[in-house]
């Protein structure tokens, strides 16, 4: 397209400035300055408050417990939510529809709600939880629980991601494989799974951020013990009912930086699937 | 197409629907089905006076006005941001994408943390705003402020690929026909992009209503006064008043499934116009 085609265009549409106005100022207002309110806080206490806030022996084991569960319930969620896409994408069965639309339901269900059912469910007194608790397991109230609450939440970012780009494979390329004589599984790990690996990435990395960051769904099965199932989200909340502003805002730092890096690996996978594409 | 050869035999595909299916009973619906049995576990009287409860009561009302105010004021964003972003060319377009999703990847106890930094006691503005006597945090501006932070993308994500994909030749159609902006947005614009706005909507407000982290940090959990369901819910349960917290999880359970209904008879119904979304 010309740049000339392109200007023309320009005059004619109206409300450019006001929307865009509108746009830059209320995304300043209500995320940018809060945002960035963090890192002065951050700055304007010095590098060794922000140090010994930052990477205290507490703050390293909840960050080691949110980062750490999180890559478990992502990793997990990579191959069950593989799974659950393919048969949503692959198959035509009854009730395929109602699977699809309850994948979803970790984003519509209040993540305190999700909370207090999977602790209802794996408590020793709940369902799950006491039948584990016969065979010796405990899972509520322990790092593991930090992890089933994350596989919950995280599940649908990894379906969604996946699906679409396997509903594009062409057939044509698994035909060619399996016509030089590999095996259907062969054609999966060496045609298919190459092919959406980006996706993978991708969902993995959806999950993965959501999930170490997450609180509401954490909270209620995760017992809380400073050192050993405290969360980072939660060690932020404990440092602000100390009136510990600093503190807080320093776990809130490394936290965003981390959330911003994931985003920034986001784009370059993007970016490298698109050239992959073309 | 080879179809035959590029089908898994009926077996195996009946056991990856199998286990899929299993799946996801276990780790979605199990949870769903937790929070309904313990809220009607002692029956529907105990249910109805927990949920008429005066503090229950406030707590509904307060997240519905919550609701009522950052979700149309995201929504006017979201039309903004998708009309500058789509319709017109210029630098920078794909850096302002990004912010606008920043939300997303941010822990939501991060993103009631920045309100506590600018506006709490402690923090910039807090001195100024108590000598004047106003409220932000441990008030309703604040879970205003948190929820808007926390449901900011919605509607411009909706709106921004599908808008995108539209182009602008039916507008500039209009205009040329003589019509003044304000009716070209009206009159075609906005029947064009009304389900996949609908669509952005309803999760914003989803979200909206069943925020926990943000708004948690920013309530003060003054009960009656500043604690939304979310919040009252968990309230209840570190009282150990299971069947009242659940009694009141139970409604949100509702709230997520009318929104998953509505959501997949929008998708069922016009997949085409929700295409674009990514």
């Amino acid at each position: 397209m010309s740049s000339a085609v392109l200007g023309r265009r320009h005059a004619q549409l109206p409300g450019f400035g006001l929307s865009l106005g509108i746009t830059i100022l209320w995304l300043s207002l209500i995320v940018l300055i809060p945002l960035s309110a963090v890192f002065m806080r951050s700055a304007s206490d010095g590098l060794g408050t922000f140090a010994r806030a930052a990477f205290s022996e507490r703050a390293v084991a909840a960050y080691r417990l949110s980062f750490g569960a999180a890559a478990i319930a992502a990793a997990v969620n990579c191959v069950f939510g593989l799974l659950v896409a393919w048969v949503l994408v692959r198959y035509r069965f009854v009730g395929r529809k109602m699977l699809s639309a309850v994948i979803d339901l970790p984003f519509a269900l209040p993540t305190a709600v999700a909370g207090i059912a999977l602790t209802a469910l794996y408590a020793d007194t709940g369902l799950i939880g006491g039948a584990l608790a016969k065979a010796g397991v405990a899972i509520a109230y322990k790092p593991a629980g930090v992890v089933v609450a994350l596989i919950f939440i995280g599940l649908p970012f990894v379906v969604r991601t996946l699906e679409p780009v396997l509903a594009d494979l062409s057939s044509e390329t698994e035909e060619a494989s399996l016509t030089l004589g590999a095996t259907r599984l062969q054609t999966f790990f060496r045609v298919i799974l190459p092919t959406i690996a980006p996706a993978l990435a991708t969902g993995f990395a959806l999950a993965f951020a959501r999930g170490a960051g997450e609180y509401g769904s954490v909270i209620f099965i995760a017992g809380n013990m400073p050192f050993k199932s405290e969360i980072a989200p939660l060690l932020i909340i404990t440092q602000l009912e100390e009136y510990d502003y600093s503190g807080a805002a320093a776990i809130a730092c490394v936290m965003l930086l981390i959330s911003f890096a994931i985003l920034l690996l986001l784009n370059q996978i993007e970016h490298w699937q698109s050239r992959r594409l073309v | 197409m080879a179809a035959g050869k590029l089908r898994e035999p009926t077996a195996v595909k009946a056991v990856l629907i199998g286990v899929a299916v299993a799946y996801v009973a276990f780790m979605l619906l199990l949870p769903l089905g937790a929070v309904l049995t313990e809220a009607f576990r002692r029956g529907w009287a105990l249910w109805a006076a927990a949920i008429s409860a005066p503090d229950s009561r406030a707590a509904i009302k307060l997240t519905f006005i919550v609701a009522a105010i950052s979700v149309p004021l995201n929504t006017v964003f979201g039309i903004a941001a998708a009309w500058a972003i789509s319709k017109f060319d210029f630098r920078g377009k794909t850096a302002l994408t990004t912010l606008i999703d920043l939300p997303f990847s941010v822990s939501p106890v991060v993103s009631g943390l920045v309100f506590v930094l600018l506006f709490g006691a402690a923090g910039w503005f807090g001195p100024w705003l108590d000598a004047n006597g106003i409220r932000i945090i441990f008030a309703l501006p604040g879970l205003v402020l948190a929820t808007m932070f926390v449901t900011f993308p919605f509607v411009a994500r909706q709106l921004i690929p599908l808008m995108t994909l539209q182009g602008r030749a039916e507008e500039e159609a209009a205009l040329t026909l003589g019509a003044s902006g304000f009716q070209t947005f009206w009159r075609v614009t906005l029947p064009n992009i009304r389900f996949g706005l609908l669509y952005g909507v309803l999760l914003c407000n989803a979200r909206a209503m069943g925020e926990f982290g943000a708004v948690s940090v920013v309530s003060g959990h003054i009960r009656g006064e500043t604690n939304t369901m979310p919040l009252q819910v968990e309230a209840l349960y570190n009282d150990y008043d299971f069947v009242a917290a659940f009694a009141l999880a139970s409604l949100l359970t509702l709230l997520a499934l009318v929104t998953l209904g509505l959501k997949s008879a929008l998708e069922w119904r016009h997949r085409d116009e929700l295409a674009a979304r990514h």
